[in-house]
């Protein structure tokens, strides 16, 4: 009896590791149209809507959070807010956040002030309505989808609302009908040709694993004219071959170079800040005709 | 642990409740500059207190539908939370440790097992991501979260799954105690 049970556990235990690789094998073979990939879009669709409705409805929780976070970096302020918290509590965290969204919501409209028109290339603007806490993919689920216009590899922009301007911040891995997923620049599979705005320094953007706030502007020529502060913008198409064409449009904010490590050496590292604090976006715009402009 | 469809159903809403809390909510809410992750807490106290079997399915179960809701690779993440649901329930059946810090640790340990294996899995299928001090912080980070919150995890879980729960034997016997039942007073 003992083992028959013993038996009866490795064998279930074996059949799910075992059916686990091969999803994994399967999976990775597959091209996005194939099986697993449309049952993943299917189960997609069917629970955006439920994680839609879940995330307005802890969004309260969520804001009560950053309140709390936001009171404990400013503890000097802590003595004089504690006399009117109370009264005003709950009043403040709705006000709070409606303000948070109002700011965030500007800055991507100040978007068009940028050195490129984003209005040009069909802006779709979503909500966020979820996010993998997974430090290597880093993804963003909207609550817009192809009934939207929305297609996969269309770029994303964003504000995060602390007025540090708006910017790129990824492009539409997969959509569903009311939902789509974002992989962001913070993911080591996403790779974006940039260049500073002077445009002389070009080079592919990419992230640094663990740090959504620091970006690193690679392949960059050592004797390019860059230096701290210069603003890093999409470097959009650089090829004359129509087949090869960017899927970024040209001249949309990223970042500043923040530091740069062994300047004019072989070995020069360029880090850029993101404009965007990818962990604060709480509404994204899809650019759904990113070749609008060219 | 006798799995009947009462049980069954009350794993697979723990599941689902899990899952769209931690997409929806958890994740968006910043602690320590990381963010705070339910599934392989909820997995390790499914682990702990059903068995490995249970546990193994359960991580199973809710690995695929993470990985199905996030667009991600399907079946990585069910093997990362099948080895921490299997790994908790071996612990009850081997050790069945009583110590009120186990939930911490285990829920410490199952964390460490899933972003890590989450990380080494990513790797092996070619991901290119640097090993950098920085992640290493953030993996660090993500486990003392989890830790601080798994003890009131696991006790919600505790409580959701009691009712199909076989009585804790110990329980039994303080209970048998109290009333006189197996007191060796009593027969004396």
């Amino acid at each position: 009896m003992y083992d028959r049970t013993i038996r009866r556990r490795r064998a279930v235990l074996a059949l799910l590791v075992v059916s686990s690789l091969i999803l994994v094998t399967a999976y990775f073979g597959e091209s996005p149209s194939s099986p697993l990939h449309s049952v993943q879009r299917g189960i997609m669709s069917v629970v955006s809507p439920i994680q839609e409705g879940a995330s307005r409805a802890l969004k309260p929780f969520r804001d009560l959070f950053g309140w709390v976070g936001d009171t404990v970096s400013a503890k000097g302020d802590l003595k004089d807010a504690r006399k009117e918290r109370d009264a005003w509590q709950a009043k403040a965290i709705s006000l709070q956040a409606q303000e948070r969204q109002n700011r965030e919501l500007r800055g991507l409209m100040g978007l068009d002030d940028s050195p490129t028109d984003v209005d040009t290339y069909g802006p779709v603007t979503a909500r966020v309505i979820g996010r993998s806490s997974v430090l290597w993919y880093v993804q963003l689920v909207i609550d817009k989808g192809t009934a939207s216009g929305l297609r996969a590899e269309q770029p994303v922009v964003a504000s995060d609302g602390t007025g540090n301007g708006a910017g790129l911040i990824g492009k539409v891995q997969t959509a569903a009908r009311g939902s789509a997923i974002i992989r962001l620049i913070t993911d080591s599979e996403v790779a974006v040709p940039a260049r500073n705005v002077g445009g002389n320094a070009d080079g592919v953007v990419t992230p640094r694993a663990g740090d959504p706030q620091d970006l690193i502007l690679k392949y960059a020529d050592k004797d390019a004219a860059i230096s701290l502060n210069d603003p890093v913008v999409t470097a959009g198409t650089v090829s004359s071959r129509k087949d090869l064409k960017s899927l970024y449009p040209e001249d949309i904010p990223i970042g500043r170079v923040s530091a740069i490590e062994d300047p004019g050496s072989e070995t020069q590292e360029i880090h850029v800040k993101p404009y965007v604090d990818l962990r604060r976006v709480e509404f994204v715009r899809v650019l759904t005709k990113p070749q609008a402009g060219s | 642990m006798i799995i009947t469809p009462q049980t069954v159903g009350r794993l697979a809403l723990l599941g689902v409740v899990v899952v769209i809390v931690q997409v929806a909510a958890i994740s968006q809410v910043s602690l320590l500059g990381t963010t705070a992750d339910l599934v392989p807490l909820v997995v390790a106290a499914v682990g702990l207190l059903c068995g490995s079997l249970t546990g193994a399915i359960f991580g199973f179960a809710v690995g695929l539908f993470v990985d199905t809701a996030l667009f991600q690779i399907m079946g990585l993440s069910s093997l990362v939370y099948l080895v921490a649901g299997y790994g908790a329930g071996r612990l009850r059946e081997l050790r069945d440790p009583q110590a009120p810090v186990v939930p911490v640790v285990v829920g410490a340990v199952a964390t460490a097992v899933a972003t890590i294996g989450f990380g080494v899995m990513n790797f092996l299928l070619g991901m290119d991501a640097p090993v950098s001090f920085l992640l290493a912080r953030q993996i660090l980070a993500t486990i003392l979260v989890n830790a601080v919150i798994a003890l009131p995890v696991f006790a919600l879980v505790r409580r959701w799954m009691l009712p199909v729960l076989p009585d804790d034997p110990r329980r039994r016997r303080r209970r048998a105690y109290t009333t006189g039942g197996l007191s060796p007073l009593s027969r004396a």
